[in-house]
């Protein structure tokens, strides 16, 4: 049973009700509807054709490969796929809506209901429950800060296909919205149908937030919170909305369906326009495009071409590695990521290497600012490192230091340990001598521990060690030394 | 040398072929002609320059014996079109000094095949309207005119009239009610509207993208084909474009009509219907029948929905193909003090009053809560009307009906002007056709008493315009009609 999140107002206690809507920019080199390229970044108005700019009798032609990669998000999402679906018209004016409306999908979406299961911090797990997915044109990019007087307009998103991702309202709190936007982010990613930053817009996500007092059947009024851009501006924006909303209804005001913008300075909702203002949007099919119809051979090819996808993975991990639940959880967050792991744990102790991976590894590369692809250390060097603790070749102490010595020199752990020498000492013979000579050294301790202080035994490991230069194979200086004090 | 305007384009290429003429004296000749008839309004930009280069490298491929099918043949184009570096307006203030840089598929295969333009051709703004009275450059003038000034029909009304004088070899249209058969009939000329489909629409300026279709414009129906055969074609820039070959169609003329069954609406014959129509009709039923043909009797139930169902459909998609013209990108603009007045201002000042009716009327039957009472309601009848059709093509193979209620009527007709209404019934006998996406061809059937030419349709199956123009062909020649403009 998972926990549950309420906010307790005195003797009231209110529950958030909130579904998402998300913005997936479709991975894909050329727009949805022209030829032109998805380049982003490049300079302004670069990879723009007659099509995205609404010039005179120019006509869209749907790109098939953002129906693909549309379907492919939908099984990865355990939808359904709609053979029939129509695009639709959405008429408003805005300058950067070159032909006075988008073309998108509105009564016919290509994509149906499906669910995505996500993990939550006490162990519990819940479906989040997907109403559609739909396929349509992104906008140009108006651009207001050049000059105090003028606006402009950058065409280059214009027509770059989208996926708009619609959840039922199914959060209850900030934490599942999280979960979920950090989980479909890597599903996306894993399927390679959107690149899911949302610091470059590429997802982008709204917010629909209402609260109810705790028993209640009903839902309230709600409120869409516009454009919230990271994970954490998401979960901001549910908590604060829920509190600014119960606030209203514990001074027994009344809330009104409304549009609302995040701002990330303050973390809070700002007030944009009533449900009544709100443009109709006139929508009817789009005559331009036929409607589109999928066959089953073809759905059935996208499915043969599906990835592996995180559950999955998270599942094999666990049963094939022996980890644990949550470091499978970490390690198949991104493909990247998963394969490292899976390179490195080929032929060695899968749950060592996970411990590495996520332990030093992921320290040096947080303190470096590095991603895994720019990590210096590879996971052939993980594994081989691993095999070198489980032979006793080096102890786990050697270990770490020849860790810091691969994340500098690039070497693979093995070569390390012979060039400098780093081979743990299991000669009896050699530990024997080391321990006599530390004993003829140390009469005064001999006797002293002999008397009852048997905590001095730890002294004597140390400075056997020492000698050693960390060499010796702890176990034996133990067990020979234990010997030889009787 | 005789009038070289006179001729027919297939006239003309066998006196090119035969080196009688150059293309170039005959673009000399059409350009004198144009000047002459500047008075009817037609061309709203001459282009000679580029029509006598074009024709300077026709007479080369003639020279080398590389010409193609419509080698060195000056060719009107309808304003509607986009031609590339060349000012394109659909006649509306809102775009009078917009130069495309593409070219249109369709004026770009008649580019291909050797023709030349001699201009860009008068219409209504945007295509709407039945009278040419809607063009920012002023109405064309209709040249059977002869003390009051008569419409050329619209919207096509300056490839009809340009056509009629003599002024171009042939002209391209746009008919998306029967903008280019009923600016034929009233100039006495051909005019085929192509199965929805068969002509690209890719760089026409779009007025209802789901009846939109260029076609061709000529002296008579042999020029039809052989532009038909050239400006069809599928396009993978047009989505709703049809990938069905194009037939042969210059072939099968003179072939015989024998055993073909051409259908008679019974709901084209309202009460009250000119006599003057009907007896013409009869006749061209009877040539029919007498070179073979069956005529049956059919019905087309829902043809009285036909035209408020047109006048929901067509401006509700044109309201929104025209929301693109708002000042930001191209074309006029009208600057206000904030984005909303820029776009008011624009608009109000650029589009005419007809075009601001239409979107007006589209944009309501599109609004939330009217939407399934109009727009909705309106493709079912469609549908049926569609049906209609599909059921009497079981029965006949092509339908034989007016082209249009009268012959050309006045510009500035009081009657007219007193409701758009009475505009808009102009279109009662055509734009069945193009809710059901049909082909139909437009042919000059007689003169009335009125000294006006009148119009006959034949209207075909769905890619069947084969079978349209062997009727047209023989049809033509018994009526034998005498161009005297």
């Amino acid at each position: 049973m998972m926990s549950e999140y309420t906010i307790k107002i005195d003797k009231n206690e209110w529950e958030i009700v909130c579904g998402l809507e998300i913005h997936c920019q479709i991975i894909s080199k050329s727009k949805i509807f022209s030829a032109a390229s998805t380049q982003f970044g490049d300079e302004a108005n670069e990879n723009v054709s007659f099509v995205d700019l609404g010039m005179p009798g120019m006509l869209p032609v749907l790109n098939e490969h953002c129906v693909y990669q549309a379907v492919k998000t939908g099984l990865g999402l355990n939808a359904q796929i709609n053979k029939y679906s129509v695009f639709s018209r959405k008429n408003y004016f805005y300058p950067d809506q070159p032909n006075g409306y988008q073309i998108t999908q509105y009564e016919y979406p290509i994509v149906g209901k499906g669910f995505v299961k996500i993990g939550l911090s006490d162990g519990s797990s819940k479906e989040i429950g997907i109403t559609r997915i739909h396929i349509e044109q992104d906008a140009a990019k108006s651009i207001h800060d050049l000059n105090p007087k003028k606006s402009y307009i950058d065409f280059n998103r214009a027509g770059v296909g989208l996926m708009e991702i619609v959840t039922e309202p199914d959060f209850s709190s900030p934490e599942e919205a999280g979960a979920f936007l950090k989980k479909l982010r890597s599903i996306v990613r894993y399927l390679g149908t959107c690149d899911g930053n949302m610091d470059e817009g590429s997802m982008r996500c709204d917010a629909s937030i209402s609260v109810r007092l705790k028993g209640e059947k009903t839902l309230r009024e709600r409120a869409e919170i516009k454009n919230v851009n990271s994970v954490k501006f998401v979960m901001q924006a549910i908590e604060n909305e829920a509190k600014r909303q119960i606030e209203i209804y514990e001074q027994g005001g009344i809330i009104e369906q409304q549009t609302r913008h995040f701002d990330p300075q303050t973390g809070t909702t700002k007030f944009m326009r009533k449900k009544e203002y709100a443009n109709d949007y006139r929508y009817f099919p789009e005559p331009d495009l036929p409607p589109l119809y999928l066959t089953d051979e073809y759905i059935e090819k996208v499915k043969s071409e599906m990835v592996e996808l995180p559950d999955a993975k998270k599942e094999r991990f666990i049963k094939d590695y022996g980890l644990t639940a949550y470091d499978a959880d970490v390690l198949t967050e991104s493909v990247e990521l998963a394969d490292f792991f899976e390179k490195a744990a080929k032929g060695h102790d899968g749950k060592k290497v996970a411990n590495w991976i996520l332990g030093d590894l992921f320290a040096n590369l947080n303190a470096n600012k590095l991603t895994l692809d720019k990590s210096p250390v590879a996971p052939q060097m993980i594994g081989d490192l691993v095999d070198l603790i489980s032979k006793g070749v080096i102890s786990g102490k050697i270990a770490k230091d020849v860790f810091a010595t691969m994340w500098q020199t690039k070497q693979m752990p093995t070569q390390i340990v012979e060039e400098k020498g780093l081979k743990q000492v299991s000669d009896s013979g050699a530990i024997e001598s080391m321990i006599d000579s530390v004993l003829a050294a140390n009469p005064e301790n001999i006797a002293a521990y002999k008397a009852g202080k048997t905590n001095l035994f730890g002294f004597f490991v140390g400075q056997v060690m020492k000698q050693s230069k960390g060499a010796a194979n702890p176990q034996m200086v133990g067990e020979i030394l234990k010997k030889k004090l009787g | 040398m005789s009038d070289l305007t006179k001729l027919t384009i297939s006239q003309a290429l066998t006196g090119l072929k035969n080196k009688e003429f150059t293309s170039v004296e005959l673009t000399q000749e059409y350009l004198k002609n144009m000047e002459k008839g500047r008075k009817y309004n037609a061309y709203v930009l001459e282009t000679p320059g580029e029509a006598l280069k074009s024709a300077e490298l026709s007479d080369m491929h003639y020279q080398n014996g590389t010409a193609r099918k419509l080698e060195g043949i000056p060719l009107g184009i309808k304003d509607l079109f986009c031609t590339k570096n060349i000012r394109s307006t659909a006649c509306s203030h809102i775009l009078q000094n917009f130069v495309p840089p593409y070219e249109s598929t369709v004026t770009q295969k008649l580019l291909d095949e050797g023709a030349s333009f001699l201009g860009k051709l008068n219409m209504d703004e945007f295509a709407m309207g039945g009278s040419n009275e809607n063009s920012c450059f002023g109405a064309a003038i209709n040249p059977w005119s002869k003390d009051v000034a008569l419409t050329a029909g619209g919207s096509s009304g300056g490839s009809a009239a340009a056509v009629a004088a003599n002024m171009c070899a042939g002209a391209t249209g746009t008919d998306t009610g029967g903008s280019i058969r009923q600016p034929a009939a009233f100039c006495g000329i051909c005019g085929l509207k192509p199965t929805y489909g068969r002509c690209s629409r890719w760089g026409i300026m779009a007025f209802a993208s789901s009846l939109d279709q260029a076609g061709p414009m000529t002296k008579d129906v042999k020029d039809c084909a052989l532009m038909f055969e050239v400006m069809a074609g599928f396009d993978k820039k047009d989505s709703t474009s049809a990938n069905t070959p194009v037939p042969d169609i210059s072939g099968v003329l003179g072939h015989s009509i024998k055993g073909l069954k051409i259908g008679i609406p019974a709901e084209y014959r309202p009460d009250g219907l000119n006599e003057e129509i009907t007896t013409f009709w009869d006749n061209a039923a009877q040539m029919l029948e007498s070179r073979g043909a069956e005529i049956v009797p059919i019905s087309l139930l829902h043809t009285k929905y036909a035209l408020p169902v047109y006048y929901i459909i067509a401006p509700a998609e044109a309201s929104s193909n025209l929301a693109r013209y708002d000042g930001i990108r191209y074309g006029l603009r009208v600057n206000g003090s904030k984005l909303d007045d820029l776009y008011i201002n624009t608009r109000t000042e650029g589009f005419g009053a007809e075009v601001k009716r239409r979107i007006m009327i589209g944009t309501y039957v599109l609004s939330a809560g009217y939407y399934d009472a109009y727009y909705v309601k309106a493709q079912k009848v469609r549908r049926l009307i569609k049906q209609d059709f599909e059921k009497a093509f079981t029965k006949c193979d092509l339908i034989l009906a007016p082209t249009t209620p009268s012959s050309a009527f006045a510009l500035g007709d009081k009657h007219m002007k007193e409701n758009p209404i009475n505009m808009y019934l102009n279109d009662v006998f055509t734009v069945s056709v193009n809710l059901a996406g049909l082909p139909a061809l437009s042919l000059p059937i007689g003169v009335g008493k009125d000294g006006l030419p009148l119009g006959m349709q034949l209207i075909g199956k769905p890619f069947d315009e084969e079978t349209i123009f062997k009727a047209a062909y023989g049809l033509e020649q018994d009526v034998n009609f005498k161009r005297n403009v």
